[in-house]
């Protein structure tokens, strides 16, 4: 997996000190402000939710809602900032979950119902 | 994962005169002999061993229903179980060998083996440790304890294993027997998720200095791999089991076909979950011997890389392949191909496996020891497993298999000629460092091979039979159809096979008499190669007692051996000379505590109290309640006020004690746990041995 | 400010969490996002079995624009949504040692998720009034099993926060031990963005 090269190089960023320096990127108004892009985006999805434009209304919805999704894992739960195997678990099980779901999602065949 | 590479950093801690304070339940129990001591014990050995010993438990159990099931099957039209009966002691059989058996038979060992291999003094979260262990236990009590409630063999779950819907739902199944699996499942779920965060946990952070994961043995490798399946897996199932369950006790219509529920729901969910847990049952074998071969065969593991590699690859691989046990049941061809083919692909890194194995013998100096024998028998015997296995993913050969005695045939060779000989491998090998004495050689043999040929002969014959068109799960058979010699031959092998089992049993007791004449069996008896055999035997409780620093994959093994100028190896060193006495009692060690057993008591009222009255479950959830108060106001130690951390943090103005801000430290978080192995250094720095941070320890407290 | 990162950051070599671990990450705080990895193949499931469903309504009312009210179950994800901002506020207090600040934010998180929760089981009522019951299709138990589920997560966390809340008015919280609070966040926040998935596929997918 790794060498012992990484092993020096990521130790040095990876302690519990870097990790408290830089939660200190964001301020209080950096959090603000990351809400009100959500907040945004929340009404912008409420309202597209009533103009049901056929070929894109689902996927534009998906892809509010995964910039929702991004925003608040990365920067409200510092994945953006901490030790990337924290990440590394989250997406792991993000992606398993899609995987096998999709698949027996598709086996089942529903999305024609969509 | 990679950049988790960072050396670990374990300091000795020091043991301060423990001062009995008044808290009274808060305080934590100590003391470390009779009974209590293991009730309370969050020693990660300790908990292995029990781990152990209730899974063996269990395992006579779940063979006397086999036996009881050979018997009825042993003549045509068996009279001995009534269908009912049968439908009941098989669907146990299965369930008991799979959770209760094979699954703690692998965290025994994981528990035991794994923080000793990475070189830790426990794991890292010990407390959670012992949440497990008990869970589990009440859990297979609970499961078990369905055979008898209600009068005998009337609420028993008879769905077989994976319990199909809509069989499973309360029209089909009136009594309270697939209650009974809905719930004990989930609570064992519990007991390993939480081992499985604990693992985790444990492997990534608590490593010794120098052990990087590319020099951890491949046992750890397997497990790691395997709580990883676990952490993944377990969800599902759960999500499938509160399905089941809603339906059943409160009329959801999650499996009610009469509603237009979709059955190949639970299929899909449940496959989901298990053809993880297929590999959950086969990947710790794996690993155990991958550590005996290279022992027995003085070489090292050919080709360390690919085997963990290989392993991993099967972890992620057996994510993808769920759907062909259910190639029968209408998925269509697309599903069907592409299911086929991932199941294909999965012999891959399990032939790679194999090969590694032979190829880790091929040359060397092979010793055939009880232990050697049975991981060899791991190799052949699931080698024949895995090849019935291949036919299976050839969907046509499989659709003529599904559901006849052939698919018994394919999982008893991989389970118990995989993973239970595997695990009999790994008592032989590392009974003398749990018990500090070895199994005798001679017994060991009569084992290994009354169970060898028993299993052979029971379970051979069944790829016949089902070839012939016996079905699973008939509770009897005709005369006439060509099935009366192999079954009889099946029943006799099962009785060999209880023959082998019960000369363990004696083996165990004989050896305990006879060690008693015999000489120590000293730190490292079979000449070995990773860390646990670098200390005393049986390992004592604080396990080192300096830190190991690892500089290369089996550590222990350069230590002892090293090159002569023209390359050969030669020894350069004993065992005795580089393994730890464990004289050292100057370690700080986690204390025992009461909650993980008073929690776990909890959840099988929770259990009765879903199935029968709703009063059980306030009984449960107060004492889970009460056990997740007690747990997080605990001190984290013996109340001894003095062993110096944590109680620097003066900058915060509200001068409470140490004891008070450590148990906040715990607060709120349910899987929070301290591991207080040498954690006093706060003001000793840079403290690396056991006298530096005693001083330090020392003059905190003054 | 600079005092305040070099004040956690001398807690964060002292404290047990982030020492005595080989690789400096803190035990606790791997063991929750692992725990988060598992979790997110449980709302998986769940929400497979309600998309599987969600047309299977019997004779029931079913998902649509006019079954759901978008406008309240809007309102009520923008207060769950506001409590991950107070939450990370409260995290945010933590650090800093601002003990005052820390117990305002921590109660109105849990506040807020009560809000949440109080108008799930609103709508919970509205919607049996209007027929749909428990048992009334597969499609109403997988929405009250999906949306119940969710529920429950954030009680759970409503009461974490409070034992948190209870442990700073009671002064026990410091930067030594804001990681609590940062765990708890974790375990919200999650709960929080498993929400915004939910309110998309059940209700604006609709």
């Amino acid at each position: 997996m790794s060498n012992e090269t990484t092993a020096v190089e990521t130790g040095e960023t990876i302690g519990g000190r870097k990790t408290h320096d830089e939660h200190g990127h964001i301020t209080e108004f950096g959090y603000v402000r990351i809400f009100i892009i959500l907040a945004i985006i929340t009404a912008v999805e409420v309202v597209w939710s009533y103009y049901n434009i056929e070929a894109i209304f689902i996927p534009v919805l998906f892809l509010m809602m995964i910039v929702k999704f991004w925003l608040v894992a990365a920067e409200f739960m510092h994945l953006k900032y901490d030790v990337k195997v924290f990440a590394g678990f989250f997406v792991t099980g993000l992606v398993l979950a899609g995987g096998v779901y999709l698949i027996f999602l598709s086996a089942s065949q529903i999305w024609q119902s969509f | 994962m990679a950049i988790i590479e960072n050396p670990l950093e374990l300091e000795s801690g020091t043991v301060v005169e423990v001062a009995e304070r008044p808290l009274g339940a808060l305080t934590r129990p100590s003391g470390n002999t009779g009974w209590a001591s293991w009730l309370f014990t969050v020693d990660h050995k300790r908990i292995g061993i029990m781990y152990g010993a209730f899974a063996m438990f269990f395992f006579l159990i779940g063979g006397l229903e086999a036996l009881a099931i050979r018997l009825q099957l042993a003549v045509p039209n068996g009279k001995i179980l009534s269908p009912e009966v049968y439908n009941q002691v098989f669907t146990m059989h299965g369930v008991t060998m799979i959770f209760l058996v094979i699954m703690p038979l692998a965290a025994a060992f994981a528990n035991y083996l794994l923080p000793l291999q990475i070189g830790a003094r426990d794991v890292a979260f010990p407390r959670m440790n012992a949440l497990s262990l008990w869970v589990f236990v009440a859990g297979g009590f609970f499961l078990c304890s369905s055979l008898f409630i209600g009068g005998w063999f009337k609420n028993v779950p008879n769905g077989g294993w994976f319990n199909y819907a809509p069989n499973s739902g309360t029209l089909f199944s009136p009594t309270q027997g697939i209650d009974f699996y809905a719930v004990g499942l989930q609570i064992l779920g519990i007991a390993s998720l939480v081992s499985a965060i604990n693992l985790i946990v444990t492997t990534l952070n608590m490593r010794a200095e120098g052990m990087t994961l590319m020099r951890m043995p491949v046992l750890t490798w397997m497990l790691l791999v395997v709580q990883f399946l676990l952490l993944f897996a377990l969800p599902v199932i759960t999500v499938a089991l509160f399905l089941l369950m809603f339906d059943r006790l409160w009329g959801a219509n999650f499996f009610n076909v009469e509603m237009g529920a979709d059955p190949l729901l639970w299929q899909h969910l449940f496959w989901i979950f298990g053809h993880p847990e297929v590999y959950i049952l086969i990947l710790p074998s794996f690993g155990i011997i991958s550590e005996v071969i290279p022992v027995f065969s003085r070489k090292p593991i050919f080709g360390y890389s690919f085997m963990v590699g290989s392993g991993i690859a099967i972890g992620f691989l057996g994510w993808g392949v769920w759907a062909h046990h259910m190639f029968v049941s209408g998925l269509g061809p697309i599903s069907v191909a592409a299911f086929s083919v991932s199941t294909m692909m999965i012999a891959v890194p399990t032939g790679v496996k194999i090969l590694n194995w032979v190829a880790t013998m091929w040359g060397g100096k092979i010793r055939l020891t009880t232990a050697m024998l049975f991981a060899v028998g791991v190799v052949s015997m699931f080698t024949i497993g895995g090849l019935s296995g291949v036919t299976h993913s050839v969907s046509v050969a499989d659709t003529q298999q599904t559901d006849t005695y052939y698919i018994v045939a394919h999982f008893h060779y991989v389970i118990f000629g995989g993973a239970l000989l595997g695990i009999f491998s790994g008592f032989y090998f590392w009974w003398p460092k749990m018990f500090g004495y070895k199994l005798n050689e001679k017994w060991g043999k009569w084992n290994f091979w009354l169970q060898i040929v028993g299993f052979n002969l029971t379970f051979g014959p069944m790829h016949i039979l089902g070839l012939q068109g016996m079905s699973r799960r008939i509770d009897s058979y005709d005369p006439g159809y060509g099935f009366e010699t192999w079954n009889l031959v099946s029943s006799i092998g099962s009785f060999v096979i209880f023959f082998g089992v019960l000369i363990f049993i004696i083996n165990i007791f004989v050896s305990k008499k006879q060690a008693e004449h015999l000489p120590p069996v000293g730190p490292d008896p079979w000449d070995a190669r990773s860390l646990e055999w670098m200390t005393a035997s049986p390992t004592p409780e604080h396990n080192f007692d300096e830190d190991i620093v690892v500089d290369s994959l089996d550590h222990f093994w350069h230590q002892k051996y090293g090159y002569d100028d023209d390359g050969n190896v030669v020894r350069i060193a004993y065992a005795e000379d580089v393994a730890q006495d464990g004289s050292n009692d100057n370690v700080h060690l986690p204390s025992p505590s009461y909650w993980p057993l008073v929690l776990s008591a909890g959840l099988p009222f929770i259990g009765y109290g879903v199935i029968y009255n709703y009063w059980l479950c306030a009984i449960g959830g107060f004492l889970v309640l009460g056990a997740i108060f007690g747990w997080i106001f605990e001190p984290p130690d013996d109340p001894d006020g003095g062993h110096g951390h944590h109680d620097d943090h003066g900058d915060d103005g509200d001068g409470h004690s140490a004891d008070s801000s450590d148990a906040d430290d715990s607060a709120e978080k349910t899987d929070d746990d301290l591991v207080s192995v040498g954690a006093d250094t706060a003001e000793a720095g840079d403290a690396a041995t056991t006298e530096t941070t005693a001083t330090a320890g020392e003059a905190d407290n003054g | 400010m600079a005092e305040a990162v070099l004040d956690s950051a001398v807690h964060a070599a002292d404290d047990d969490h982030g020492h005595s671990t080989g690789t400096g990450i803190s035990n606790n705080k791997l063991a929750m996002w692992v725990f988060l990895g598992s979790e997110c193949l449980l709302f998986g499931g769940l929400i497979s079995t309600y998309l599987l469903y969600r047309h299977n309504i019997q004779d029931g009312p079913g998902p649509s624009e006019e079954f759901f009210d978008i406008p309240f179950t809007s309102a009520s994800s923008f207060v769950l949504l506001m409590s991950s901002l107070t939450m990370v506020l409260a995290h945010y207090a933590a650090e800093r040692g601002d003990n005052r600040k820390l117990k305002i934010w921590l109660l109105t998180t849990a506040l807020l998720g009560s809000v949440f929760v109080a108008g799930q089981i609103y709508e919970f009522t509205v919607f049996v009034e209007e027929g749909l019951g428990w048992s009334t299709s597969p499609f109403s138990s997988a929405f009250y099993a999906l949306t119940g589920f969710h529920g429950v997560h954030v009680t759970i966390g409503i009461i974490m926060l409070l034992s948190t809340f209870i442990s700073a008015v009671r002064g026990r919280m410091h930067p030594g031990n804001a990681e609590t609070v940062e765990i708890v966040g974790l375990y919200w926040h999650f709960v929080d963005i498993v929400w915004v998935f939910i309110f998309t596929v059940i209700y604006l997918a609709a």
